[in-house]
């Protein structure tokens, strides 16, 4: 195995697995959260206003992980930088 | 594939090149300056209003409400610099209805600019509520020994900014694009409305973050505010 499929390889498994994990914490996460939500919703429904915005803003925050995890496995797959590397020095020989 | 809307280059002339980003980003901004003189240039203060001021004044309101409850008690300071960041945002993300447009809050350059944008404006509303000497305090706050972890939180939640906006809106158009290839007619058009959600969502996140930045950092001295 050569070094372009050897960080093809790398780089497509890594990627998957990536996403993958990093969506399960970030999935319990956010499911909890709703749930408590509408919990405090049901028994307090004057002060929704409050509770949908806090839940929101805490959604946002827990969501950034997954969107974390979602850049570095694009990044590995479209814009890799050892891929663009290997790929100008293989050119350059 | 095109990751961001940067690699599309529209002219190009040695040096300087006008991509995607930068002509979207220069319409957005064309239409949102010349739509609201355009409705601001007959203002009527009596009861019967033009349906566009109508809008102009839900809007402005709206906002204000949002800045209010988030606890700044004097919206009337922030409403220019957060309510901008807001419509620029929404408008860069509602406007994906229109074929061939692509969203400039897709690129990370621009979302790294309006981040930096907030990360300029807490420190400055600070100084202005507080004064230099009590704002750089605030630093140390509960005590010395946190003065490095305060600094490095104000990086971070700079980049995390800049970064969830990227990822939402750029991930957004990645779906529809794999999409297009594999299920072709009905499935993108969902998830073109699911984006369209989203990037309201994000477009709110990112200015009551904004807000809720500026807010921890204008009421240092003052007594603890009620929490509802």
């Amino acid at each position: 195995m050569d070094n372009l499929t050897m960080i093809a390889v790398a780089s497509i498994v890594i990627g998957g697995l990536t996403i993958s994990l990093g969506a399960i914490g970030p999935a319990l996460a956010e499911g909890r959260a709703v749930a408590t939500a509408l919990t405090s919703l049901a028994q307090q429904p004057d002060a929704s206003a409050t509770i949908t915005r806090t839940l929101f803003v805490g959604l946002a925050m827990i969501e950034s992980i997954a969107i974390y995890c979602f850049v570095v496995s694009m990044i590995l797959i479209f814009a890799n930088p050892f891929w663009n590397h290997a790929i100008a020095q293989t050119a350059g020989k | 594939m095109r990751l961001t809307p940067d690699q599309l280059i529209f002219w190009q002339h040695g040096f300087f090149k006008v991509n995607a980003t930068m002509a979207f980003t220069w319409g957005l901004m064309l239409v949102l300056a010349a739509g609201s003189r355009l409705v601001t240039r007959q203002l009527s203060v009596g009861l019967e209003r033009s349906g566009w001021q109508n809008l102009l004044e839900m809007v402005v309101t709206g906002i204000e409400t949002q800045i209010q409850e988030v606890g700044l008690s004097q919206p009337q300071k922030y409403v220019g610099f957060l309510g901008t960041l807001f419509l620029f945002i929404a408008a860069a993300s509602i406007s994906t209805v229109i074929p061939g447009y692509q969203p400039p809050t897709a690129s990370l350059s621009t979302t790294t600019a309006l981040a930096l944008c907030v990360f300029v404006a807490v420190p400055f509303f600070g100084i202005e509520e507080e004064g230099l000497g009590s704002y750089l305090k605030s630093y140390t706050k509960p005590t010395l020994l946190m003065l490095p972890f305060n600094i490095i939180s104000e990086l971070s939640r700079t980049l995390a900014l800049a970064v969830r906006l990227f990822g939402n809106m750029m991930s957004g158009a990645m779906i529809i694009a794999i999409l297009l290839t594999i299920t072709p007619f009905l499935f993108p058009i969902l998830m073109t409305m699911l984006g369209l959600l989203t990037g309201m969502v994000q477009a709110y996140i990112f200015s009551i973050l904004a807000a809720v930045y500026i807010a921890a950092a204008t009421r240092v001295r003052k007594p603890k505010a009620v929490t509802p």
